[in-house]
């Protein structure tokens, strides 16, 4: 029997040099505490609506509890493909340009195993969220992070793609809107992206997970710029805007030849997405209109109260225009973002994200959630005025 | 529907500077927009949501479907307003279907309601008949689950 230590050098070399994500260690240190306000919450803190858990407790209850189509219902691509060119505009085919993922993070993980040999480029944006990296590294690829700034309400520029632009890129990944930042990007910086992707030749992922949550002007997805259809691989699913996090519900669309190369992938390793949240999923797409209006002027609401709430306290943050998270710049108290937040955690027991776990730019950033009760932001806030008080 | 009437509809205690916030306004704008609303009579009163059941001596609703012969002049409005005007009613609806108003009566007990049915409501002119129901329990009222506790399960730090 080998001792743990030998064990550990078994492991193979890429999983090993990956560092946890520092959530993950945040997490274990919130979780020791008692009665915590957590604005450090990256999924909805509403319930699936009823009438979507409902349809699941029905499939339940029918007998559903078979594998589906690898690529997910037929029903459920129908439903994707309806909705999707409602959104954007473009058509993809439900048969053959429309697969059902076990969550986005799924999609991204099969999208770059479909796409990158060792040593391809992957520029991504940062702050990012905390999977893009390593699922490129799984892959073999090397991340290139492209920092965007402050300054700029951290929208990811055409500059800033050419400075890190190499012969050895290959795809870009896209997140917006965004989380940590909670910025978007209007329909011209989408555009002189795209421009830059053409004139590389670079395959686009585009994860538009936060598409819905946009509360002073609509999102505009890099699809429905001319030429990008035939080179991008659209991710998005259900966890957010649907409020289906635990469903683990996502899909790709993206060209035939882009989505056979996934599929091999995902027959291989998930076989399928589970059938009751494909059910439920079908549901969604029907029914939910409603619901998502609902939770949306819900969000707005709190983003509205956060944001006037840091601002009065003279904590400079970028107003949030999607997803549901602001990201505060705490640099004038001269901590670390991750002092700051363990400080913030201990006076007052309130967690915020420290925004390095989303990359090295994140320094000097907290990342505040408001996928939670107003009752509980207005104690949070209340709570970091009198903290930062003492500092 | 507006969204500061949204926001009262849940929380009537809500303090002018943080619906500001939450709409973003000026709490100005906020205060002019009750004070108008309250003029206007679209807001008619705040009340509390109070769960019956809790207290030691809670009230007994009981709802009563009445068919009456509609005037002349007026439909069902005047006899309506009538009924309307007794202290125990707590809520009438003109309704659509097998009957025509529909009562909330509040009182101490069951003989309480009883003994308004027999001896106001029954005899009243107009009034042709009444089906008497006592409520049991409130499972939702107003929007608010009155049973059910918040859960909330999510892990206290995600990405």
């Amino acid at each position: 029997m080998t001792d743990s230590k030998s064990l550990h050098s078994r492991i193979a070399k890429t999983v090993r040099e990956i560092p946890r994500s520092g959530i993950r260690d945040f997490f274990e240190i919130v979780s020791s505490r008692e009665g915590v306000i957590s604005l450090g919450i990256g999924e909805p803190d509403f319930v699936t609506p009823w009438h979507i858990r409902e349809a699941a407790v029905l499939a339940l209850e029918r007998g559903v509890t078979s594998y589906t189509s690898n690529m997910g219902l037929l029903s459920l691509r129908r439903g994707i493909s309806k909705y999707i060119e409602k959104k954007t505009g473009i058509f993809y085919n439900p048969e053959d340009e429309v697969l059902v993922t076990v969550g986005v993070s799924e999609g991204l993980d099969i999208a770059i195993r479909a796409l990158i040999e060792p040593g391809d480029e992957v520029l991504y944006h940062e702050p990012s969220y905390v999977s893009y990296n390593p699922i490129i590294q799984f892959a073999y690829g090397k991340p290139v992070a492209v920092q965007t700034q402050k300054e700029n309400g951290f929208r990811l520029t055409r500059a800033e793609l050419e400075e890190k632009v190499s012969p050895k890129t290959k795809v870009l990944l896209l997140n917006y809107p965004n989380n940590p930042t909670g910025a978007i990007l209007s329909k011209k910086e989408i555009e002189e992206i795209a421009a830059f992707v053409i004139e590389h030749d670079l395959i686009v992922l585009t994860d538009e997970i936060y598409d819905e949550l946009t509360y002073d002007r609509e999102h505009f997805s890099i699809i429905s710029v001319p030429g990008m259809r035939e080179r991008t691989i659209y991710l998005h699913g259900f966890s957010k805007a649907w409020a289906m996090t635990g469903f683990r519900m996502g899909f790709t669309c993206a060209p035939p030849e882009l989505t056979d190369a996934m599929m091999k992938i995902h027959q291989y390793t998930m076989l399928c997405a589970p059938v009751l949240s494909q059910e439920a999923s079908v549901e969604a797409l029907k029914h939910a209109d409603k619901d998502i209006a609902y939770m949306k002027a819900e969000y707005k609401k709190r983003r509205n109260f956060i944001y006037s709430s840091l601002t009065e306290m003279d904590i400079p943050c970028i107003r949030p225009e999607g997803a549901f998270y602001a990201f505060a710049d705490i640099s004038q108290f001269g901590m670390t973002a991750k002092a700051f937040s363990l400080k913030l955690l201990d006076e007052e027991n309130v967690a915020c994200v420290p925004g390095t776990a989303f990359g090295e730019c994140g320094e000097g950033f907290i990342r505040c959630s408001y996928a939670t009760s107003l009752d509980e932001i207005k104690e949070a806030m209340f709570r970091i005025e009198r903290f930062i008080k003492t500092l | 529907m507006n969204e500061l009437l949204n926001l009262l509809k849940k929380n009537a205690r809500e303090t002018p500077e943080n619906l500001a916030k939450m709409l973003g306004l000026s709490v100005d704008d906020v205060e002019s927009q009750m004070a108008e609303y309250e003029k206007t009579g679209v807001i008619r009163a705040y009340q509390a949501i109070v769960n019956e059941e809790k207290l030691d001596a809670s009230l007994v609703t009981t709802v009563i479907e009445v068919k009456v012969t509609p005037e002349r002049e007026g439909g069902f409005d005047r006899i309506a307003d009538h009924i309307s005007q007794f202290q125990e009613v707590d809520s009438v609806f003109l309704m659509s279907g097998g009957f025509d108003l529909l009562l909330f009566i509040k009182g101490r007990t069951m003989h309480d309601a009883a003994g308004f049915v027999s001896e106001k409501l029954a005899t009243m002119s107009g009034v042709t008949s009444t089906s008497t129901h006592f409520m049991m329990k409130t499972y939702k009222q107003n929007g608010i689950l009155m049973h059910t506790g918040e859960r909330d399960d999510r892990l206290k730090v995600s990405p």
